[in-house]
C-alpha cells in the first residue's frame, strides 16, 4: 500500500503524528513542569519565568523534606491507605457477593433484587437527604463514613455478575454433588476463575478511594480523620498554611512557597503513577464492557 | 421460573401457592439469602433512605420534629426557588456551561478517535492513548491544585500570556473567563479517556467495507466519510443524548474547588448552590426541593432528546 500513497496522504501522516506528538507534550507538561518545580531552588523558581525544562539550581529535596516533616500530611497518608484498603476489600467481597447471588439459577427474589439495584441507578436522594441520613445514622466524623454508603456500585455487581454467569456450569457440578456450600462455590471455585475482573474491581474501586476528597468534605471534622486528599486541597487550593506549620489553627497567612506546594502535588500522585501503567488498560477494558451493555 | 412438578398442580397460581414455593425457595437457598441479605439492607438505608428523605422538600424540615413529623409545605420551597433573585442566574450558568461543554468538549474525543485510527504504526498508537489517558486517573483535588497555580498571576500561564504580549492577572479571579477554564481544562482531563468509547466503536467496524471501497477507488477522505463516520454514528448519538440529559446538572466537585465568590456570577450551578444551601447554611427543606427540580428537568429533557433523535436518526436509548 505503501506505493499509493499520494503526496497529499503522506502530508496528512505527518501533520497526524505532529499533532499526536503535541497532545502527548500536553498531556504530559504541566505534570513534567510540576516535578521539575518541585525540586528547584525556592528563591530562582520565584524569580523564574515561564516553562522549565529542568530543575533550577540543581537537584533540591528540601521541599520534600518540609513535606515529611509535616504532620498532617502523614495522618492524610495514613487515613487514605486505611480507607483505600479497607474500604476497596469490603467493596469487593460484598459485590462478588452480589454478582454471586445475580448469576446463581432458580432462586425465586433474584429478580426483585436486581430491580431493586437498577432503580438505584435512575433515582437517588441527592446531596442533602444522604447528608442527613449518614448523620442520622450515626456515621458522622467516622472514616466508615467514607466507606459504607458507598458499600458497592450497582454497575460493577452488574459487570461482575456477567463475567460469573460465563463460568461453565460443568466446572462447579462435581463441588454440588460433595455437598460443597455456597460459600465453597464462591470463594474456591468462582472467584478463582474471575481473577481479570476481581483485579479490575480492586483498581476501580481503589483509585476511586484513593482520589476521593467530597465525602471527607463533609462528613469527616476532626483533622486527624482528614484523608490525603483534603489535606492537600487545604495546601494547594486554599493555600492554608497551618496546615504546613504544626497543625495548630495559626493566623499566619504567608503563601506556602511554590516548591512545597509542588512537592505536595507530587507526593499525593506518585501512588497513582506508579500503579498507572499496569492498570490504565484494565480501566480501558472496563469502559469497553459498559460499552457494549449500554 | 415454573418447574415441571409444580406446573401441574392448578393451586400454584393461587397466593397460598406462591408462598409455599417462596417458603420452599427461601429454605433450599438459605445461605444465598443470607450472604445477599447486608447489601439489601445497604440498598434499603443508603439508597432508598435517601430517596424516602426528598419528601422534606415539600416539607418544612426541622432535625428536632423529623422527617416525618416536620410539617408539610407544599410547593412553597419551589416557588421560593423560582423567585429567587439567583434562580435564572444558576439556570443561565448551569446551561452555558454544558452547552459549552457540548460544543467543545463532546466533539474532541471523536476527532481524536479519528485521528487515532489513521495512525499506521500500532505501537505509536498505543503509546499516545496509554499518555492521553492519564490525567482522567489523576485526583480532581490535584488537577485543580495545579490549575489554581498556572493561572495565577505569576503562574505558567500568565507567563506565557505575558510572553504572546498580553497583560498579568489573576484568572481565577475574572468572572468572564471561569467558563473557558473549566471547559478547557475539562479537555485536558478527558479528552483521551472519553475518545475510548468510539476507538471500541471504530474498531468494530466491518474492515471489508474498507478493502471493498478502496478496489472502488475510494480515498481516505471518502472512505472517512462513509464507512467511519456512519460507523460510529450510534454511539455518538447516544452519548449526545445522555449528555443533552444532563444540560443542566453538573459534577459540582470541580465547581467547588476553582470558584469563589468573585466568580459566582457566571460560576455558581445549580449543584453547587444546592450544596452551599443545604450543608453551608443548613436549608435542608429549601435545597432539597432545588435537587427535585434539577432532577425532573433532567429527566425531561432526557426524554425529549431521546425522542427526537428516534424521529431524526432512528437511535434511541428505548
Amino acid at each position: 500500500m505503501l506505493n499509493k500513497r499520494s503526496a497529499g496522504e503522506i502530508l496528512f501522516d505527518v501533520f497526524n503524528i505532529l499533532f499526536m506528538i503535541l497532545v502527548m507534550l500536553v498531556t504530559l507538561y504541566p505534570f513534567i513542569y510540576v516535578f521539575f518545580s518541585s525540586m528547584s531552588n525556592a528563591g530562582l523558581l520565584m524569580q523564574h519565568r515561564g516553562l522549565l525544562i529542568r530543575p533550577l539550581g540543581g537537584v533540591h529535596l528540601d521541599a520534600y523534606r518540609e513535606v515529611f516533616k509535616n504532620p498532617m500530611i502523614l495522618i492524610g497518608y495514613k487515613n487514605t491507605l486505611f480507607i483505600v484498603v479497607a474500604g476497596t476489600s469490603i467493596n469487593v467481597l460484598a459485590t462478588s457477593i452480589a454478582g454471586y447471588f445475580l448469576s446463581r439459577r432458580g432462586v425465586m427474589l433474584k429478580k426483585p433484587v436486581m430491580v431493586m439495584m437498577l432503580v438505584t441507578m435512575y433515582f437517588s436522594g441527592g446531596l442533602v437527604p444522604l447528608f442527613l441520613l449518614v448523620n442520622g445514622v450515626g456515621l458522622y466524623n467516622s472514616l466508615w463514613a467514607l466507606i459504607i454508603p458507598g458499600l458497592v456500585s450497582t454497575y460493577n455487581i452488574i459487570v461482575m455478575r456477567t463475567s460469573f454467569m460465563g463460568i461453565p456450569r460443568s466446572l462447579e457440578e462435581s463441588a454440588v454433588i460433595d455437598g460443597a456450600s455456597e460459600f465453597t462455590i464462591l470463594f474456591r471455585i468462582i472467584l478463582p476463575l474471575s481473577l481479570p475482573v476481581i483485579a479490575v474491581m480492586f483498581l476501580w474501586y481503589g483509585v476511586a478511594h484513593w482520589n476521593a476528597w467530597f465525602g471527607a468534605a463533609i462528613f469527616i471534622r476532626d483533622r486527624d480523620k482528614f484523608p490525603l486528599q483534603l489535606v492537600m486541597r487545604e495546601i494547594l487550593i486554599n493555600n492554608e498554611t497551618d496546615s504546613m506549620s504544626t497543625g495548630a489553627a495559626t493566623a499566619e497567612v504567608a503563601q506556602v512557597s511554590d516548591t512545597i506546594k509542588h512537592a505536595v502535588t507530587i507526593t499525593g500522585t506518585v501512588p497513582i503513577l506508579c500503579v498507572y501503567p499496569f492498570i490504565q488498560k484494565y480501566f480501558a477494558k472496563g469502559v469497553m464492557i459498559g460499552a457494549l451493555k449500554g | 421460573m415454573g418447574t415441571i412438578h409444580t406446573g401441574t398442580k392448578a393451586y400454584e397460581n393461587s397466593s397460598a401457592g406462591f408462598f409455599k414455593r417462596l417458603l420452599k425457595d427461601l429454605a433450599a437457598n438459605k445461605v444465598l439469602y443470607l450472604m445477599i441479605l447486608p447489601i439489601i439492607a445497604y440498598y434499603i438505608v443508603f439508597h432508598y433512605g435517601p430517596i424516602y428523605g426528598l419528601q422534606i422538600g415539600f416539607k418544612k424540615y426541622s432535625p428536632g420534629l423529623g422527617i416525618l413529623g416536620s410539617p408539610w409545605v407544599g410547593l412553597d420551597h419551589f416557588v421560593n426557588f423560582f423567585r429567587s433573585y439567583y434562580f435564572w442566574r444558576l439556570i443561565r450558568n448551569t446551561f452555558l456551561i454544558n452547552f459549552y461543554g457540548l460544543i467543545f468538549s463532546f466533539p474532541m474525543p471523536i476527532l481524536f478517535a479519528l485521528l487515532l485510527n489513521e495512525l499506521r504504526s500500532n505501537k505509536f498508537k498505543r503509546t499516545v492513548q496509554t499518555i492521553s489517558y492519564l490525567p482522567h486517573f489523576i485526583s480532581i483535588v490535584v488537577i485543580c491544585g495545579m490549575i489554581t497555580d498556572f493561572v495565577a498571576s505569576d503562574g505558567l500561564i500568565n507567563d506565557l500570556i505575558v510572553l504572546l504580549g498580553g497583560e498579568r492577572a489573576p484568572l481565577l479571579q475574572k468572572p468572564g473567563l471561569f467558563r473557558t477554564i473549566y471547559i478547557s481544562s475539562g479537555i485536558w482531563q478527558g479528552m483521551g479517556f472519553r475518545s475510548i468509547i468510539f476507538i471500541a466503536a471504530l474498531s468494530q467496524i466491518d474492515q471489508q467495507l474498507y478493502e471493498a471501497a478502496i478496489i472502488d477507488g475510494a480515498g481516505r477522505l471518502k472512505r472517512a466519510w462513509h464507512i467511519t463516520l456512519p460507523g460510529i454514528a450510534p454511539t455518538v448519538v447516544i452519548l449526545l443524548i445522555l449528555n443533552i440529559g444532563r444540560l443542566l446538572s453538573l459534577g459540582f466537585e470541580k465547581i467547588l474547588l476553582l470558584y469563589n465568590p468573585i466568580t459566582y456570577e457566571t460560576a455558581d450551578v445549580i449543584s453547587t448552590f444546592v450544596f452551599r444551601k443545604g450543608l453551608e447554611q443548613y436549608d435542608f427543606s429549601y435545597s432539597t426541593a432545588v435537587g427535585i427540580f434539577n432532577s425532573v428537568i433532567n429527566f425531561t429533557l432526557l426524554i425529549i432528546a431521546n425522542n427526537v433523535s428516534r424521529k431524526v436518526s432512528d437511535y434511541s436509548l428505548w
